[in-house]
């Protein structure tokens, strides 16, 4: 992008109108993104929210001179990080929305104290401190960014590097351990499930099929029993227990009626005939 | 030669550890042991005294270091012994009379089954008295001390299924606790002033140290002698004692131990000589005791316990001589050898007597015996004659001398004490007279014991007789050798030194009036118990005779100062613990405790009010960390 | 327009992942959050990389980054194995740190 401008001007203690232009605009982006990721009822749309704000941050490695840092930045968190995050909520649940009010007395005040302390402090903090002279990756550069963090990664840093490996395969095999459920005894076969169906004599044939009136998103919308009632057997238990059931058993005998309705006009049949 | 001195003590110590530790197979000839040892321990002492002797007055003291006791930087405790003078008198002392009454043991304890650990009590004490009188600093006096104590405690309670007994050695026990203390806060004292306490370094250190703090120390050291030398206030043990068997009371009782007393103040002297106001004390404490143990002495029925008052009284003239200062340290230790030869043989006459009237000690009860035990008669004879200071014998030169030597203080004070000192030896008079007359003359007033049997009064056997021969004679002769050229005053005078004063009186008159009070003394109990029959019931008696049968209510005394002060002192300690104390301490509690409780809410287990905390705190460490570049 | 703009932002985006984590109870929210504060921590990185003049500050933000992924890695089954045992995603509800 204008990352090459930038690179022009990395050395100076005041940088070039357009990073300027481009930090007031995508800073005031990513502030906002970040505020949406709290602030967000839904899960899912905290992800996307930080998603942008990463996107952002990732413009400004690149302005900053860390062209590696800032592709990795796309590439590891928007790409493999936030795409985990979204899995997850899809496992938990992409529609369900958490309530923000607040349950912990005091919570929140103490939350907005703290924070706003922190927030000054630091700023001050920054503001105090002597930064006005920036030497710039120029030199640091010069040999290309990535070289030059190779240099560093494979010399200097080579043991936390090791470490860091060890540390990935480490979560990764405890990540698989903690999600990996154990099977204590032998899974049952299709005849043997069907021998314990017909010994309980609760359920014989399959279980009804959901969505008999296909008009959303079907799973998550009960089959209708013959009296227009509907059916808990038809629905995944996860969807019933996050509470994501579409009851539309109201609706559709409300369209019953104006098809049988339909239809009287059509055959010229008045409700006196009809109802004998 | 003073590698002897060692032997001295290693021959009753060893008895000691051999009879106690034995076992029943030396029940046989355990006896004889322990008086073969308690000889060799006399001959030990007559071969250093006849060295002693041969040697010039400056060049007699014998110096022997064992061993370092306990060696650390800045103090130092030494096993190690000094015979001088006044050390050899108490050996011979200890060693001789000891010996004697070892021998009469033999007889009188022939019937206990449990004599052998007798003589090992008894050798135990000598061990202990040697070490008492050997040592040459303090910290190896204390354990003599101790010694001589823990010696005393076992044979006073000796017969320890009678609970009077045990009673009886309890009781002196804990009084002794009492001076025990003194002595340990004297020698801390003198730690702190002198920063030693051998004999040598802490006198020749005197000089330097504040009258005040010498002051204190002679108090502590005149605590001490007053519990094992049963003095005023701490006297009320020595009549209980005389529980335990007699030849134990004429050894322990009369002869020897509470006569350490004398040993300590006289040995520190350069202390009291330095301490005039202490000096004062003691003197006071001796007059006391002296009339005290006087009276005590009158009104009692039981004839130790009337030696016993007699006992404290005659200490209380050697404790009064030793506060004289040099006027009266020689005549003090002289009047202590004399007293213990007389002293024992009527304590081992009393115990003949007893020996004879099965156990029975009430003088009603007795009368008419000088037929039926002639040398008794006669041993208890001369030495009662001894003890009121009958011219020619051991009390007369003795006792005279104290007299002098009160007068000879000077001044008011000078007239006080000779009065005082006049006054006990016509009560000595009285009293013993009236022990000779209502045992020995008058009629036969026995009664039949507890199990009905009549009592049939016997001579004694020969192992009991020849020791009271032996003491009778040392009653007779030893006053007159000692006072024969001043053998005694010569002998002693580079250890204690010797001054003679200026008495107001010439020594003839004193003697006059000595000789007056006597007979005065002697008339009155000859009218009293002589002349007129002796009830054997005693009669109700004056006001004092019915207190000085009490001891003159010092048992009373003790109780309601100490024993109710005590209870009341805790009562209110307890009170203040329950209220005071344990008010802090559960108020303190229970303010944490309701703390706690609303602290506790915080910990309300959700994660994010800890989260909280955590980044208060990371807010504050910033705030630090900005405040103190700021700063 | 001065680079320490950089830091002031990263300031900004850290409090305000801060306050999300104290605020929001869904651990997936919260633990968005903790992303967002490591993200604000990689710029003030990168912003004093620049300053300095040397590629050190990049690499603890690369660094950052991995332990970032390790720890989203297991975080995220944690909360799927929470998810398993409860039914809830809500940090509330595990509120065993009291008797």
């Amino acid at each position: 992008m204008n990352s090459l401008a930038a690179s022009a001007t990395l050395a100076a203690s005041a940088t070039s109108t357009g990073e300027a232009v481009q930090f007031w605009i995508l800073g005031t982006v990513a502030v906002v993104g970040a505020l949406c990721t709290i602030l967000m009822k839904k899960a899912v749309h905290s992800a996307l929210c930080l998603a942008a704000t990463m996107i952002v941050l990732a413009i400004f490695y690149l302005a900053n001179g860390a062209y590696f840092l800032g592709i990795v930045q796309v590439v590891v968190y928007t790409g493999a990080i936030m795409m985990l995050f979204l899995f997850v909520v899809m496992l938990v649940g992409v529609s369900a929305a958490d309530s923000l009010t607040e349950t912990l007395k005091g919570q929140r005040w103490w939350a907005a104290a703290c924070g706003l302390g922190f927030g000054i402090l630091l700023i001050a903090g920054i503001g105090n401190a002597s930064l006005h002279s920036f030497t710039g990756l120029g030199q640091a550069n010069a040999g290309g960014n990535v070289q030059g963090l190779a240099a560093l990664i494979f010399t200097k840093y080579v043991f936390a590097f090791e470490i860091t490996g060890a540390l990935l395969i480490t979560a990764a095999v405890g990540a698989m351990l903690l999600t990996h459920r154990e099977r204590t005894e032998r899974a049952l076969t299709q005849r043997e499930m069907a021998e314990a169906r017909v010994r309980a004599g609760v359920q014989l044939p399959p279980l009804p099929a959901p969505g008999v009136y296909a008009r959303h998103n079907a799973v998550d919308i009960p089959g209708l029993l013959p009296d227009g009632t509907t059916s808990d057997l038809t629905v995944n238990r996860t969807l019933k227990d996050r509470g994501q059931i579409r009851d539309v058993s109201a609706e559709a005998i409300a369209d019953i009626k104006a098809l049988e309705q339909r239809s009287a006009d059509r055959l010229g049949r008045d409700e006196e005939e009809a109802k004998r | 030669m003073e590698n002897l001195i060692a032997l001295l003590v290693a021959a009753p110590l060893i008895g000691a550890a051999v009879l106690l530790c034995g076992g029943r197979r030396l029940d046989r000839a355990g006896h004889w042991l322990g008086t073969l040892l308690a000889a060799a321990s006399f001959v030990i002492g007559v071969v250093l005294f006849s060295d002693m002797l041969g040697r010039s007055a400056d060049d007699r003291s014998l110096h022997q270091h064992l061993f370092s006791w306990v060696p650390v930087e800045g103090f130092r405790a030494d096993i190690a012994f000094q015979l001088d003078q006044l050390s050899m008198t108490f050996v011979l002392l200890i060693t001789g009379v000891g010996t004697l009454i070892h021998l009469y043991s033999i007889g009188y304890m022939e019937h206990d089954e449990r004599r052998r650990r007798f003589f090992g009590y008894l050798n135990l004490f000598l061990a202990a008295m040697l070490i008492l009188v050997l040592a040459d600093n303090y910290l190896l006096l204390y354990l003599g001390w101790e010694g001589v104590g823990l010696a005393s405690y076992l044979l006073i309670g000796f017969w320890q299924h009678k609970p009077s007994a045990a009673t009886a050695a309890k009781k002196a026990f804990l009084v002794n606790r009492v001076g025990d203390m003194g002595l340990s806060i004297a020698i801390m004292l003198m730690f702190t002033t002198f920063g030693t306490f051998a004999f040598g370094p802490v006198f020749a250190a005197t000089g330097d140290a504040s009258e005040g703090k010498l002051t204190a120390i002679g108090l502590m050291l005149l605590l001490a002698a007053c519990g094992k030398s049963a003095q005023v206030p701490l006297q009320s043990w020595l009549g209980d004692a005389m529980e335990g068997p007699t030849p134990v009371s004429a050894l322990i009782h009369a002869a020897t131990m509470v006569t350490a007393g004398v040993y300590l103040i006289t040995r520190s002297s350069a202390v009291f000589n330095a301490a005039p106001d202490a000096q004062l004390v003691v003197v006071v404490v001796g007059a006391v005791t002296l009339l005290f143990g006087a009276i005590v002495g009158c009104a009692k029925d039981d004839i130790k316990k009337a030696l016993a008052g007699s006992t404290m009284s005659q200490i209380g003239y050697m404790i009064l001589a030793a506060g004289l200062g040099p006027i009266g340290y020689v005549f003090a230790i002289m009047h202590l050898v004399t007293h213990g030869f007389f002293k024992a043989g009527l304590f081992l006459g009393a115990g003949s007597v007893m020996h004879g009237m099965n156990d029975e000690v009430d003088m009603r009860k007795y009368g008419g015996l000088r037929t039926y035990m002639p040398v008794t008669f006669v041993t208890f004879g001369l030495g009662y004659l001894a003890i009121i200071g009958f011219p020619g014998l051991s009390g007369f030169f003795s006792k005279d001398k104290i007299i002098e030597a009160a007068f000879a203080k000077g001044g008011t004070e000078g007239w006080i004490l000779g009065a005082v000192t006049l006054l006990g030896a016509g009560i000595t008079a009285f009293y013993m007279t009236r022990v000779m007359l209502m045992t020995f003359f008058g009629e036969k007033r026995w009664q039949p014991d507890a199990k009905g049997d009549a009592p049939h009064p016997h001579e004694s056997p020969r192992s009991m007789t020849i020791p009271m021969i032996v003491l009778a004679v040392g009653s007779v002769f030893a006053g007159g050798f000692f006072s024969l050229g001043d053998r005694f005053l010569h002998w002693l005078e580079p250890v204690t030194g010797h001054d003679h004063g200026d008495a107001p009186l010439s020594a003839g008159v004193i003697t006059g009036a000595t000789m007056v009070v006597l007979v005065i003394g002697v008339a009155v109990a000859w009218l009293m118990y002589g002349r007129a029959s002796v009830p054997v019931a005693p009669p109700r008696g004056s006001l004092l005779t019915r207190a000085a049968r009490r001891d003159l209510l010092q048992d009373d005394f003790n109780h309601v100062v100490l024993v109710r002060g005590g209870e009341h002192l805790t009562r209110s300690l307890v009170y203040m613990d329950h209220t005071l104390v344990d008010g802090v301490v559960n108020g303190t509690a229970a303010s944490f405790g309701g703390l706690s409780g609303r602290l506790r809410k915080l910990q309300n287990g959700y994660a994010r009010t800890y989260a909280v905390s955590m980044f208060g705190g990371t807010a504050v460490l910033i705030a630090a960390t900005l405040l103190m570049r700021a700063v | 327009m001065n680079p320490v703009n950089y830091l002031y932002l990263a300031s900004l985006l850290f409090t305000i992942g801060a306050a999300g984590v104290l605020i929001r109870r869904n651990a997936i929210v919260v633990f968005m959050c903790i992303e967002l504060m490591l993200n604000a921590c990689n710029l003030a990185f990168v912003t004093f990389a620049r300053m300095h003049g040397n590629l050190d500050g990049q690499i603890i933000a690369f660094f950052t980054m991995v332990v970032a992924a390790a720890e989203v890695v297991v975080g995220l089954a944690i909360i799927v194995s929470l998810f398993r045992s409860r039914h809830s995603a809500s940090v509330d509800d595990a509120s065993l740190m009291k008797l």
